[in-house]
């Protein structure tokens, strides 16, 4: 017998409950039986074989339980949904807002009669206009101390931190930017204008969040857009210059930059800096 | 048979339980600060050090109790000085993931999700917690019927009362079984049976464990406790055993017993009665 495994003599002997083995011997066989399958059934069979009282008994056990287990119904796993371990709850009503702007944007844009369509001026989608911040208010929710109520446990454990933040800002981007693209397609934006600016806002986000607090930084991102780009857009019903193809570099440049960040700054959002 | 029937209950010994630990003390804080908001020291300058056991820490509200068990979860960042949770500095930021998975903490203010059930919650706080995958069920199951929530473990958390949410708190704290165990006021919402429930499990808790429970309840500490910590304005009072605290009261001291009487001789010394809470 390998040296792995439990000798012969000690299994029979412990079969048949014999009161002579070490109480430091029983321990490590029952030790190594709970791992050691082999064991386990070389135990059984010389139960089986050495020890008809205890066969007995497990019979008359088996022979009780079976009808009462057949009787019982399988115990239904409630497996717990997988979305939170990529959402949380409380994020999904920031998704659903998400979700109805962009479909009251689509609207406008499709009835013609948003807030972009001055008498004879161009008109500017205003889903092109709003694109680029709406991941962002998903974002905001992601990793925020007044929104998410078990935010203070979330902070302790060993998950807390980078990979859970991207984890959930990924979960936002999987949900709009699908929902983004076919409204473009409805309205005729391409997915060029728009996607690496709504990029670039995301990493941007998040590199702010690392400072000031997810949440707050994306405040201020939707902010600034607001009144730097959307209401001189909405003003002039003109397409504003930042969202020119010929903008596209800046653009890139901003999300390599806020890229950048995110990933210098990484151990930052472990700790409650970013978490406000 | 006897002989073998006392064996069943132990469960095989793997090496990490067999290594020796490389810390004397799983607690060790030394002249640590901890700010509660960007100026205020809430912790200052405290000398601690706290291993298995029971610990309960006393003060005052506003003594820096909820401060002090935010920094020894790693939640908040040390401001100065030392702290050093089994053996590894909490200060590098790389040491935290390892540390936080062998630390339970119940929150003050226990936020949670309502729509979920007690399981679910406690799963999805051992999936945070990196309980291995396989290990999820078990540890929750048993960290439920710990807490004696066995029977309402499928039912949403918004139809359960405030004391059996505390102990779904106590619950998702225990699922990792942490060497560290931190509760911030655990008694709070239970009634007085349920209480009793809670120090027993405090005391099989802290045969292997480092409990630190902050309680105003200066009963939960006799009870419960191998040990009081006695903290006020951010610094240590005093550090003994529940009939040290005890000694320290004379019949002249305000309280209703022993322990109320050696509570407020620590923390109120010779200027006796200032201000009338």
């Amino acid at each position: 017998m390998s040296a792995e495994h439990a000798a012969a003599r000690l299994i029979d002997a412990y079969a048949r409950g014999d009161t002579h083995i070490a109480a430091d011997e029983v321990w490590a066989l029952e030790a190594h039986l709970e791992l050691c399958r082999i064991c386990r059934d070389r135990l059984s069979a010389a139960t089986a074989a050495g020890a008809p009282a205890v066969t007995a008994v497990v019979d008359a056990v088996w022979a009780d339980l079976e009808p009462r287990l057949a009787a019982t119904a399988p115990h239904r796993r409630l497996r717990p949904a997988r979305w939170p371990r990529w959402l949380t709850p409380t994020m999904v009503p920031w998704l659903a807002t998400v979700m109805s702007v962009t479909l009251f944007a689509l609207l406008f844009d499709l009835t013609g009669t948003g807030p972009g369509h001055g008498p004879g001026a161009g008109r500017v989608p205003l889903v092109l206009l709003l694109a680029p911040v709406l991941p962002v208010l998903g974002v905001a929710a992601s990793w925020s101390r007044g929104l998410d109520p078990a935010c203070e446990l979330t902070a302790s454990t060993p998950r807390a931190g980078l990979p859970l933040v991207l984890r959930r800002t990924a979960s936002v981007l999987a949900v709009v930017v699908p929902a983004l693209l076919a409204c473009g397609w409805v309205t005729g934006v391409t997915a060029g204008q728009w996607l690496l600016p709504c990029l670039a806002f995301t990493s941007s986000a998040l590199a702010l969040g690392g400072v000031v607090g997810v949440t707050r930084a994306a405040a201020v991102l939707i902010t600034v857009w607001a009144a730097v780009v959307v209401a001189p857009a909405l003003a002039t019903s003109r397409t504003p210059l930042v969202l020119h193809t010929d903008g596209l570099p800046v653009w890139g440049l901003i999300l390599a930059l806020g890229t950048g960040a995110v990933i210098a700054r990484k151990g930052a959002y472990a700790g409650p800096g970013a978490l406000r | 048979m006897t002989d073998r029937k006392e064996h069943h209950s132990m469960s095989a010994i793997s090496a990490a339980d067999l290594a020796p630990t490389p810390y004397a003390w799983q607690i060790r804080a030394t002249g640590l600060k901890v700010r509660a908001g960007r100026t205020r020291l809430a912790v200052d300058g405290l000398d601690l050090s706290l291993g298995t056991g029971v610990t309960g820490l006393l003060g005052p509200n506003g003594a820096g109790k909820t401060t002090l068990i935010r920094a020894l979860a790693t939640v908040l960042r040390p401001a100065g000085g030392s702290l050093e949770l089994l053996g590894r500095s909490v200060t590098d930021r790389g040491e935290h993931r390892a540390l936080r998975r062998r630390i339970g903490y119940l929150p003050q203010e226990f936020g949670y999700y309502k729509r979920f059930t007690v399981r679910e919650f406690v799963e999805y706080m051992a999936w945070l917690k990196e309980v291995p995958k396989a290990d999820v069920p078990a540890a929750v199951q048993r960290a439920v019927e710990r807490v004696g929530l066995a029977d309402r473990a499928d039912e949403r958390l918004k139809t359960l009362s405030g004391g059996m949410v505390r102990r779904v708190g106590i619950a998702q704290a225990i699922v990792n079984d942490p060497a560290i165990l931190l509760l911030d006021e655990p008694t709070v919402g239970l009634d007085p049976a349920q209480r009793l429930r809670l120090r027993q499990l405090l005391q099989e808790l802290g045969t292997d464990t480092c409990v630190v429970v902050s309680t105003h309840l200066v009963e939960d500490v006799a009870a419960a406790c191998t040990d009081v910590v006695l903290f006020d304005e951010g610094r240590l009072v005093f550090q003994g055993t529940p009939g040290d605290l005890a000694a320290a009261g004379g019949p002249e001291h305000v309280g209703d017993s022993p322990l109320e009487r050696g509570y407020s001789a620590l923390l109120q010394g010779p200027e006796q009665g200032r201000g009338t809470w």
